[in-house]
């Protein structure tokens, strides 16, 4: 931090970063008080792209809500599918078969890396590299071509229903998956040896943008933002649901806090998502996909509901308050980018604009998400 | 756990364990608005995380409860009536016009390091919907009160800042109050 930056009686000017700038990935503006090339203060403005989900949540019945989330998190759609089925499912205490859970969490695992992918690829972009972009939606394109063939979507699935899963995967698929993932094993040390280990990298990584554990904690961010300050929190493991007890995987956690450690966490996950989707096609257990005494119209039983799932970028929750009809009385959406947004403010004082957007970058924002 | 809880209890109106498998939480705190911030702190010194606030309107719940009880008196008083041969009463209309309407605040606490999940809620006068904002605890509370003020017309003094948030900048309306339509 400069000597500068930190005395608030020089010369300083308001720079506006967006709402349509490539750094911010999405239609996020963020005014900046610069002091030449370093940041005084930073203020995130959002709501370009709100559509109040929540509104419409209570104007259609709870299985109609199911396409708007598919389009809170474009990258990552089917953890917030599962999000919103697993809470409906906990008020409306609907049983899931074993098959559909399995198909759940592979389906969610091949999307995580898919989002995870296309981050590193922007992430690299950001930083000036273009390459990195090319290979990464290169493999991302297999994950949408096999999702596509069970979802019939690419990118706003809607995929699940309550109860199970709205198609039964086939033999092409779990053969694709594990051509994709045998693919994938050989071109990660690829990405790490084109990517992690260069220098301009590192340099432009390694001790920028330290978050700390603490204010990860005072501004309730989630995923890998809180996994790269150290904290070792995953809803996969920490609030275990689904099958995902049944697998063995690590959580991969990095204490340095700086957006190498976010980097690092994002591409450690990948490795871990793809041991998931490896054990759960070994142990795929026939049966229904979709269980049989699912009502027609649900309505649960008058009270508020809590659900939280492990998506791409942290916790999602959906609080659902039901006062017996089939329409939620009141669905509230907690999505993590919120939360992880929220803390730039404070992180970004002081830095070099081009750092501050690294640390914007190792955020992994998808807007639409954060705007609802 | 249990020392959360008994500190809870001396600030809340009623602590009460919720069937987590059910509910997705395992604790219901009810506090006074003026004491959502003693609960904050609390929470802050046991390391709990703030995930997110959010608010209910609960518009029209006081009339419906008050026509809901009137309804079952009278059908007992009609029953007992009946038992004894004599003629039923007639039913009395219900003047609900006194009543006031509220709106429920709920923040939702966690902790990273074990799954105990606080739910602190309070209830305000929908009229005059104030209470204080938690900010100077939990920084993190800045933007879900400025979301919960934008939806709610909920204004959370000491605050710096509710000018809309999410919606648009001139924005003079609460989408979420259930007499708002579009």
């Amino acid at each position: 931090m400069s000597e500068l930056a930190l005395s608030p009686n020089q010369e300083t000017f308001v720079l506006n970063l967006g709402p349509q700038h490539p750094a911010t990935h999405g239609v996020l503006r963020v005014k900046l008080v610069m002091d030449g090339e370093y940041i005084v203060s930073a203020e995130p403005v959002l709501g370009y792209i709100h559509r109040m989900h929540e509104k419409m949540g209570e104007n259609r019945t709870w299985a109609q809500f199911m396409p708007n989330t598919g389009r809170l998190d474009y990258l990552g759609a089917l953890s917030y599918n599962h999000g919103y089925v697993k809470a409906v499912e906990r008020a409306a205490g609907i049983e899931v078969p074993e098959r559909a859970e399995y198909i759940r969490v592979i389906t969610v695992e091949l999307n995580r890396i898919a989002s995870h992918l296309l981050w590193f690829g922007a992430f690299v972009l950001d930083l000036g590299g273009f390459t990195p972009l090319l290979y990464a939606f290169d493999d991302r394109e297999m994950i949408l071509d096999l999702l596509e063939s069970v979802t019939g979507a690419r990118l706003t699935f809607c995929y699940f229903r309550f109860g199970g899963v709205y198609n039964d995967i086939d033999d092409d698929f779990v053969t694709g998956t594990r051509e994709f993932i045998k693919r994938l094993r050989k071109r990660l040390p690829d990405y790490h040896n084109l990517v992690t280990k260069n220098i301009i990298m590192i340099k432009r990584l390694k001790d920028v943008g330290v978050i700390s554990a603490e204010m990860c904690r005072k501004y309730g961010a989630t995923g890998p933002v809180a996994r790269g300050s150290g904290i070792d929190y995953d809803v996969r493991r920490s609030e275990p649901y689904s099958v995902y007890p049944e697998f063995d995987f690590d959580i991969p956690v990095y204490h340095e806090g700086d957006s190498m450690a976010r980097y690092m966490v994002r591409m450690d996950e990948i490795e871990q998502s793809m041991r998931i989707v490896e054990q759960a096609l070994d142990r795929l257990p026939d049966g229904p996909v979709k269980a049989e005494k699912v009502p027609k119209i649900i309505k649960p039983a008058p009270g508020d509901y809590y659900s939280v799932v492990e998506a791409a970028r942290g916790t999602f929750g959906v609080r659902l308050v039901s006062d017996g009809t089939n329409t939620p009385y009141r669905l509230k959406l907690r999505s993590p980018t919120f939360s992880n947004l929220s803390l730039f403010g404070e992180a970004a004082r002081g830095m070099l604009l081009a750092d501050a957007l690294a640390l914007m970058g190792s955020l992994d924002l998808v807007i639409p998400e954060i705007d609802r | 756990m249990e020392e959360l809880v008994a500190r809870l209890e001396e600030i809340a109106a009623s602590v009460s364990r919720a069937d987590y498998d059910a509910k997705g939480y395992h604790l219901d705190v009810t506090v006074a608005p003026d004491d959502v911030e003693k609960a904050a702190l609390v929470l802050d010194e046991a390391g709990y995380t703030l995930e997110a606030i959010t608010g209910v309107d609960w518009l029209g719940e006081a009339a419906r409860k008050a026509e809901a009880e009137a309804k079952a008196a009278y059908a007992a008083a009609k029953k007992a009536a009946e038992e004894a041969g004599e003629e039923p009463p007639e039913m009395e209309p219900v003047d609900t016009s006194g009543l006031k309407d509220e709106m429920e605040i709920v923040y939702d606490y966690t902790s990273y390091s074990h799954l105990f999940r606080v739910m602190v809620r309070c209830r305000v006068d929908r009229d005059n919907p104030e209470l204080p904002s938690i900010h100077q605890v939990f920084p993190g509370a800045d933007w879900h009160e400025k979301e919960t003020h934008d939806f709610f017309g909920i204004v959370f003094t000491g605050n710096p800042d509710l000018s809309p948030f999410l919606l648009p900048e001139d924005a003079d309306y609460h989408p979420l109050r259930k007499d708002f339509s579009a």
